[in-house]
Parts: C-alpha cells; sequence; structure tokens
C-alpha cells in the first residue's frame, strides 16, 4: 500500500483519528488506574501517621484539619487529646518537600516521616533518617521539644547537627519542624471538641471587651 | 531470518543508544544514581519503544508525511502517559524514584529517533525486534552505569552492601560522577569494540 497523499483532507483526518483513539485509550486507563493510585496515597499517608504518633492502643485519628496551611492529624483516646500529627510542606534544596511530624501533649517530637523529597541523592535525602539517629543525641530531634531545646543548626548556634555536607536541607527541615510546632503550640486543644472551644475563648475575649469601658 | 537477528542485535552492540549512538543521555545521566533506577527506567523506555515502533510502523502508510511527526508524538505521549498511570498505580516505589523522568522519556531521542529511522520504513515485525533491541540495550547500559556509580558511591550492589558506604566516593552519586562513569564506560566499550 502507497503512503497517502499530504493533502487537507487526509492530514486532518489521520491526525484526528490519531489523536481520538490516543484520548479514548488514555481516558479508559486513567479510569482504570485512579482507584489503586488514590488507594497508594492514601495507604502511604495512613502509615505515615501512625508511625509518626506514640503507639497507643484504642487511639483514634480524627479528620485532617488545616490550619495556617498546614494539615493536622489529631489523635484521641477516650475522648481526650493525646498527640497530632503534622503535615507540612517546606522548600529544601532541591524543591519543596513535604514532611510528617508527629507531636505528643508536651509538644516533643515522637517521630517524623519524610513524605515527599527532590533533595540531593546521598546528601540532603539523609534527612528521611538522619534527625531520629538514637545513637547520635546531637543530631536526633526525637523526644525533644522546640521550647526547651533550639531546633537550629549548630552551625548557626542552635543544638541540633546538620547533615554533613547538606546545610541547606538541614536548615529547611529543621524550620519545617519548627513551623509545625508552632502552628500547634498556638492553637492548643485538649479536649476532642476543638472547634466549640475556639469559639468559646472568643466569646469571652468579647465579653471582657464590653466591660472594661 | 539473519535480518530478524540483525535488527535486533542492531541495538544491543554496533547502535547501542547510549553507548554507540550516544542518544537519551539526560535519562541516562539522571536516573542512573543505582543499578535498579537505572534499570527500572530502561525497562520503561523499553516498554515505549517497543509499543511506539509496533503501532507507528502500523500506522506507517496511512499518516501523510507533512504531519508525521505531530502523529508519532502522540503516539508515544500515549504510551508514556500509560506506563506513568500504571507505574504509579502498581510499582509507587520506582515511580518515585523516577519521577520527573517518566514524562520525560517522550522527548526522549532514542524513541522518536527509531520511530523515524526504523519503524516509519520497515514492517510490523522487524519493527517489533527493532524496538526490542535497542530496548535492551539502553536497559542494559543504564543497567551497567548504575551498577557502577551504585558501587563506588555508595558500596552497595544492587541494593546489597559490598563494602561500608562511608568509604564510598559520593561525587559518583551526583551528576559529576555521572558523566565521569559514562565517559569511561564509552571509551572502554569502544577499546573492546575493535
Amino acid at each position: 500500500m502507497k503512503r497517502l497523499e499530504s493533502n487537507l483532507t487526509n492530514m486532518l483526518l489521520s491526525l484526528t483519528l490519531v489523536t481520538l483513539a490516543a484520548a479514548a485509550l488514555l481516558g479508559g486507563l486513567y479510569v482504570m488506574t485512579k482507584e489503586p493510585i488514590d488507594l497508594q496515597k492514601k495507604q502511604k499517608q495512613e502509615a505515615a501517621i501512625t508511625s509518626v504518633l506514640p503507639a497507643v492502643e484504642g487511639m483514634t485519628i480524627a479528620e485532617p484539619e488545616q490550619v495556617d496551611g498546614l494539615t493536622l492529624h489529631k489523635a484521641y483516646k477516650d475522648g481526650e487529646w493525646i498527640a497530632t500529627a503534622v503535615e507540612t510542606e517546606e522548600n529544601g534544596f532541591g524543591g519543596k518537600f513535604k514532611v510528617m511530624i508527629g507531636f505528643d501533649k508536651s509538644g516533643n517530637v515522637v517521630n517524623y516521616e519524610v513524605l515527599e523529597h527532590q533533595e540531593t541523592p546521598g546528601l540532603g535525602d539523609k534527612m528521611t533518617f538522619w534527625f531520629k539517629n538514637a545513637d547520635k543525641q546531637g543530631q536526633n530531634i526525637l523526644g525533644s521539644n522546640p521550647a526547651t531545646r533550639q531546633f537550629v543548626v549548630s552551625k548557626d548556634g542552635g543544638e541540633v547537627d546538620a547533615i554533613t555536607a547538606a546545610t541547606i536541607s538541614s536548615r529547611a527541615f529543621l524550620k519545617a519542624v519548627n513551623h509545625a510546632y508552632n502552628t500547634i503550640a498556638a492553637a492548643p486543644v485538649e479536649a476532642a471538641t476543638g472547634a466549640s472551644q475556639q469559639v468559646k475563648t472568643d466569646t469571652i475575649a468579647c465579653d471582657t471587651l464590653v466591660v472594661e469601658p | 531470518m539473519s535480518k530478524a537477528f540483525n535488527t535486533f542485535t542492531n541495538g544491543l552492540v554496533r547502535e547501542n543508544p547510549t553507548f554507540g549512538l550516544v542518544l537519551g543521555m539526560c535519562p541516562t545521566l539522571a536516573t542512573t544514581t543505582s543499578a535498579v533506577n537505572g534499570m527500572s527506567m530502561g525497562l520503561a523506555t523499553m516498554f515505549v519503544l517497543v509499543c511506539s515502533n509496533v503501532v507507528i510502523s502500523l500506522l506507517r502508510n496511512l499518516i501523510p508525511d507533512k504531519v508525521h511527526i505531530p502523529a508519532y508524538i502522540v503516539v508515544i505521549a500515549s504510551f508514556v502517559t500509560m506506563v506513568q498511570l500504571l507505574m504509579q498505580a502498581y510499582v509507587p516505589a520506582i515511580y518515585e524514584t523516577l519521577g520527573l523522568f517518566i514524562p520525560l522519556i517522550v522527548v526522549n531521542c532514542i524513541v522518536l529517533g527509531r520511530a523515524e529511522a526504523f519503524a516509519a520504513k520497515n514492517n510490523v515485525g522487524l519493527s517489533l525486534l527493532d524496538g526490542l533491541g535497542m530496548g535492551l540495550g539502553f536497559t542494559i547500559s543504564l543497567t551497567v552505569l548504575g551498577a557502577v556509580r551504585e558501587l563506588l558511591g555508595t558500596g552497595s550492589f544492587f541494593g546489597m552492601t559490598v563494602y561500608p558506604d562511608n568509604y564510598g566516593m559520593l561525587i559518583f552519586v551526583l551528576a559529576p560522577g555521572a558523566f565521569i562513569a559514562l565517559a569511561f564506560l564509552m571509551a572502554l566499550v569502544n577499546k573492546l569494540r575493535r
């Protein structure tokens, strides 16, 4: 068979057919893979939440909340708040990275999990385990608290050892931890009904304002 | 028969995409930080190469000359998107490491190069063999390059520790190491081929 001539009708027809077929195929495949892809993402997030929270039996995790651009996953036991997993985003050395950090009631870091990152392999990507090395207290942030210990790299006068040859990634990581800590410290939640408590404090502030003059 | 065999081995040795044609350098240098990553990238490219070669060879007489490039790109891009969706759904770990480079297979010179130079002129059987040969050649060279960089850089081989990674030369995992390793391997392949 001879190749089709390059006239307008042929060109239009062939390109239309090729693109239509491609679109139909991809649409179908997208629908097919949507479910497993969403499932993977959800599983990954759930695994990260449980791994950064303290291992307590009978713990329930509340629906995620958005506070100050961060996603908070609060954990309750018998209606009492015990810990929060914070999902935060920060600019690293190679672009944005996402990290999930768990804080217990007193604000100590329980654990963290880097969800996504584009840091340099062999240098900055060590952040996935560097700050939870129990053998080296200088770089370990687990069990300590940004309120009592300066979460700044030692090069900048802080108390945490940076990743060797990846100071920028380390700074960004600690910034993310501090940001997460400050966010939950600014909006403390004691009981299971965090939202109504927030409303209550607002009313009190209002009352005072009325009384004062 | 011998033509089919020649077509297949052409991509493996004589016109090996990496060491012979020196095509597709971007993914070659960027994704070969470890043997497994190199191999996964090679296999993903091979899948796209085989599929696009077959389809383009089937369509070669139905697509007028003046619009053949856009038509080929649509075919290639569709297969790449398919690979991307499938990897994301079923092998998320590999998808995460390769990340950005999967969509970039679309503009990999090898894929369009083979479509233009081979599939558009030959029948389906030969195009399939050409895709397989080229894809396998690309996979092998990426795996070798990845293995060398992983061994020198982190002291492991396919993830198994050979020597403690404190003694590894970090530069081989980084971009400059990719160029150095590629240059030495290419020199070696050229020497052996003589």
